[in-house]
């Protein structure tokens, strides 16, 4: 393996999920300038990920029957995790992940109101497989790096928000506040910057922004399916003002509109809260917790400047990021391993880092849920608490205990690939620590993985030794509080 | 909300690790720490629970006429007399069992309790609920400043989390309170057996014992560890007791069979927190049945069972239940036969010391009414939340309030013990 270059090792823990041995022959001879160009302009990646699954050489996928990510919510589970391990667009699915956490949307009220089938279809469904609009998560995967503007215009429309929060029933005699109120205090300019009048006007804004059903519509049949409809006879057509800037000349009223007209409502409102300044600052301290650090605060210079971007390239995203992982805030040595990681991308780390010969991505679901981030299920609309918030001593014995049964999967692999450095304890530490890279060790826990090396005997070497002591070492290193950084 | 609980989590870590003393004080600390039998079990139901459907005024026209597919008809509450307003109140059909012990006279109902300008942002103020402060949502937790008033070192399992993320009720300076979400799953697991996996486990605790100077957010993520593995082997003996009832078999009568496990075994925790979703009831919510029926089924054959289970051993008169959720919901129904986010809520208080019965009174839901607010739309608040804290810290308890509320809220505080 060549020698790995620190901001590369970096960029790839924060834009990618962690190297694999492969991965670091890709990217041992580029530049950082290189490498953040081959993250970013992802379109250059060929788009195959999802085709692979099944292939040898790969982590597995198990099902009870037929393998059916679109209509079953754990086979959409699974193949979201091949693609954090196996994308060779790594950074379209971080994003993904971060747009999952910021519309934070969960199944099971789905599944309450629409069935298993429909419920995994509006979350998970690719487009093209079935009829019906492509699911959710699809949704952020497309606008991964796309317009922001765009995307909360097509967030409001996406059938799982509508049945989330409610939209699919606001209606002009019954106002529905509960998307209303989330686009502004969660989706864009943050509590402290509307009103409760604001919430009233917003409901109204998107009365009529409904569900229709196929026709012959039945929640069993995979083909079935809802989609948005603009309901003109139920939008309340009355003027709304808000308590901040709508429109280019200062106007804060969304005149009254006639019934047909009056989607544009809807248009106004999504696209001023895109535009507004808080909502640019408030994106800006959420990237830099989600890419630069977690134990700093928000520099205020990154802020303006990441807030400037935003704005002035008309909420496109691509050059937000790109701003990001080539500015001075991103690149400074004191921001590596400044991050808590997020359980999905420990996980992945760990499958990447470790190995996945024969380890069924199945076995990842339990332990997700242990550790707070099932996916597809967040424990409310505001997303995971991210940062220290993952961390108790339930979470943390989750992922102690996943490291043991990804480490137990491949006990074989590891001491085979280990062999060449296993001629003294200290070799052996030496390679698994370059292997999997967490943030620096102290003495005493290094002295605690020698000494556990040596505590069956003296070290001979052996294919048993090796077999035995390899997984364990790779399970402590795993469970270390070290690698929980990133 | 986020960012701010961060910050304060970054500013602690670097103090959080002294609440967890080492394995062989354990037993001695938990045993020498005042009067260890008092437990507090709070529950939180988050969403923000429809008080006006758990405590119903069956006989408020306006009830009915701004709930017309939600609303209880009078004929199916579980009638618990009137109020000193004399209004008449009935209870869920679903809660038969909280019913029994409020006939038994240990179950406080206290209504309309809350805080002016209520927050209807479900992370505010359930975050207000955990600082005690209606002014701030972000800084430690009123159960963690009291958690901070007891002597040093601290047992580690003085507080028993249920669930899996810390709760700003729970978070403090000084004290890190371990989250065992799923207490049959709360073992040490290993590639090996025999001794190779017991000379890993004892490597584990080692590396986590590592004290990370000068890398204070490392030595946080240590002490959860470390609090991990120094908690299994109690933890175990909390999961391996038999009940004397049957708990409903759902996630909360798990946590609750749990908590009653660690009491009946003499584990030594003081405060138990658990939690309960579901509460965010927007749409078709439903009356007698449906999903908030469910909702109160769970609570209240959950609550019921561990109740009855913990004064089977004996142990009712040493243990309070609190249960609360971060506001009540609008009076109307919305037009999806659900209810949007209000303001004042409905906490209960049961234990075999409570005295229990009606505190407070219920709002007039009529249009006008002064008992309302926001337009008539929603619950004005009567009782401070923060008056139950204190009575719940001075006399249940044994600590002052006055310094872990910062200010002295027992002044009208309902007399429920």
């Amino acid at each position: 393996m060549a020698q790995i270059n620190p901001d590369i090792d970096h960029l790839l823990r924060r834009a990618g999920f962690g190297m694999s041995p492969a991965d670091a022959d890709t990217f041992g001879d580029m530049s950082t300038t290189a490498a953040v160009a081959h993250l970013v302009d992802y379109e250059g990646r060929p788009d195959d990920v999802d085709a692979r699954i099944g292939r040898p050489d790969h982590a597995q996928v198990s099902s009870r029957d037929l393998f059916s990510p679109d209509i079953d919510i754990d086979d959409a589970r699974q193949r979201w995790m091949f693609r954090m391990v196996h994308s060779r667009r790594p950074l379209q699915e971080r994003m993904a992940m971060f747009w999952h956490n910021h519309f934070a949307t969960a199944y099971s009220k789905l599944v309450a109101d629409s069935g298993a089938l429909q419920a995994t279809k509006m979350l998970a469904a690719k487009p093209g497989v079935l009829r019906g609009p492509q699911g959710q998560l699809e949704l952020f995967r497309q606008y991964a790096l796309g317009n922001y503007r765009d995307l909360l215009l097509e967030v409001a429309q996406d059938p799982a928000m509508l049945v989330w929060l409610d939209g699919k029933t606001n209606t002009r005699a019954k106002p529905q506040e509960n998307f209303g109120r989330e686009v502004m205090e969660l989706f864009t300019v943050g509590v402290g910057n509307y009103t409760e009048s604001d919430v009233y006007a917003a409901a109204r804004v998107f009365t009529g922004w409904n569900l229709r059903k196929s026709e012959g519509y039945s929640r069993e049949d995979m083909n079935a399916y809802q989609e948005f409809v603009y309901n003109a006879s139920e939008h309340e057509t009355s003027a709304k003002t808000f308590s901040f800037r709508i429109y280019g000349n200062g106007s804060q009223t969304i005149a009254a509109r006639s019934e047909s007209a009056g989607m544009q409502d809807g248009i106004d409102l999504i696209t001023a809260l895109a535009v507004h300044p808080e909502t640019a600052r408030r994106m800006a301290r959420k990237l830099w917790s989600f890419f630069v650090s977690e134990i700093h605060p928000p520099d205020a210079g990154f802020v303006e400047s990441t807030a400037a971007v935003y704005l002035s390239n008309g909420t496109e995203m691509r050059p937000v990021v790109r701003h990001i992982l080539t500015s001075p805030w991103f690149n400074n040595p004191a921001m590596r391993y400044a991050r808590y990681s997020w359980p999905a991308e420990f996980v992945a780390r760990a499958i990447k880092e470790v190995g996945w010969q024969g380890f069924s991505l199945d076995k990842v679901r339990t332990p997700l849920a242990n550790m707070g981030m099932l996916l597809f299920e967040p424990p409310n609309v505001g997303g995971w608490p991210p940062g220290a918030n993952w961390f108790s001593t339930g979470t943390m014995l989750a992922r102690s205990n996943f490291a043991a049964t990804l480490a137990a999967s491949q006990k074989e692999t590891l001491a085979v690939s280990l062999e060449p450095d296993a001629r003294t304890p200290q070799a052996l530490l030496a390679a698994m620590v370059d292997r999997l890279r967490p943030a620096p060790f102290d003495t005493a826990p290094q002295q605690a993985m020698l000494s556990y090396l040596l505590a069956g005997g003296a070290w001979t070497g052996s294919a048993e030794q090796l077999n035995t002591r390899a997984a364990g070492l790779a399970r402590l290193l795993v469970a270390s509080s070290e690698y929980q950084f990133v | 909300m986020g960012i701010s609980r961060r910050l304060f989590i970054r500013n602690s870590v670097a103090t959080v690790t002294i609440g967890l003393a080492a394995p062989d004080f354990l037993t001695a600390i938990a045993q020498a720490q005042g009067n260890p039998s008092r437990r507090l079990v709070v529950i939180y139901l988050g969403g923000g629970n429809d008080a006006l459907n758990t405590l119903i005024p069956y006989q408020d026209q306006s009830y009915y006429s701004r709930r017309p597919t939600i609303a209880v008809p009078a004929g199916q509450v579980l009638q618990v007399g009137s109020d000193t307003g004399g209004r008449a109140l009935g209870l869920h059909p679903r809660m038969g069992g909280l019913r029994n012990i409020f006939n038994e006279g240990r179950l406080a109902l206290v209504q309309r309790s809350g805080y002016p300008n209520s927050s209807r942002s479900h992370f505010e103020a359930t975050d207000i609920w955990g600082t005690a402060n209606p002014q701030t949502s972000s800084g430690s937790g009123w159960l963690g400043r009291y958690l901070d008033t007891l002597p040093r070192p601290l047992d580690a399992l003085t507080a028993w989390n249920t669930s899996g993320e810390t709760p700003r009720a729970l978070l403090s300076g000084t004290t890190g309170v371990p989250a065992i979400p799923n207490a049959t799953t709360y073992i040490y697991a290993s590639p090996n057996r025999g001794s190779a996996a017991a000379e890993e486990r004892t490597a584990a605790q080692a590396m986590a014992s590592n004290p990370a100077a000068g890398r204070p957010h490392l030595a946080f993520v240590n002490s959860t560890s470390r609090g991990a593995i120094e908690t299994l082997d109690r933890v175990a003996q909390a999961t391996s007791y038999t009940p004397s009832v049957v708990y409903p078999n759902n996630g909360f009568g798990l946590s609750l069979r749990t908590v009653a496990g660690a009491i009946v075994r003499g584990v030594g925790s003081r405060v138990f927190w658990v939690q309960t979703g579901g509460f965010d009831t927007h749409s078709q919510q439903g009356g007698p049945g449906g999903a908030y029926g469910n909702l109160m089924g769970t609570l209240s054959d959950g609550v019921s069972a561990f109740y009855t289970d913990v004064r089977n051993q004996g142990l009712a008169n040493d243990t309070t239940v609190v249960v609360f959720s971060e506001f009540g919901r609008r009076i109307s129904e919305n037009g999806s036969g659900g209810t949007d986010h209000g303001a004042a809520g409905l906490m209960l208080v049961l234990g075999g010391m409570v005295r229990g019965g009606l505190y407070g009174t219920a709002a007039s839901l009529a249009p006008g009414s002064p008992s309302l607010e926001n337009n008539s739309g929603d619950v004005r608040y009567e009782t401070d939340f923060r008056s139950v804290y204190a009575r719940l810290l001075d006399q249940w308890l044994g600590v002052n309030s006055v310094p872990i509320l910062n200010g002295d809220f027992r002044a009208g505080a309902p007399a429920i013990f």
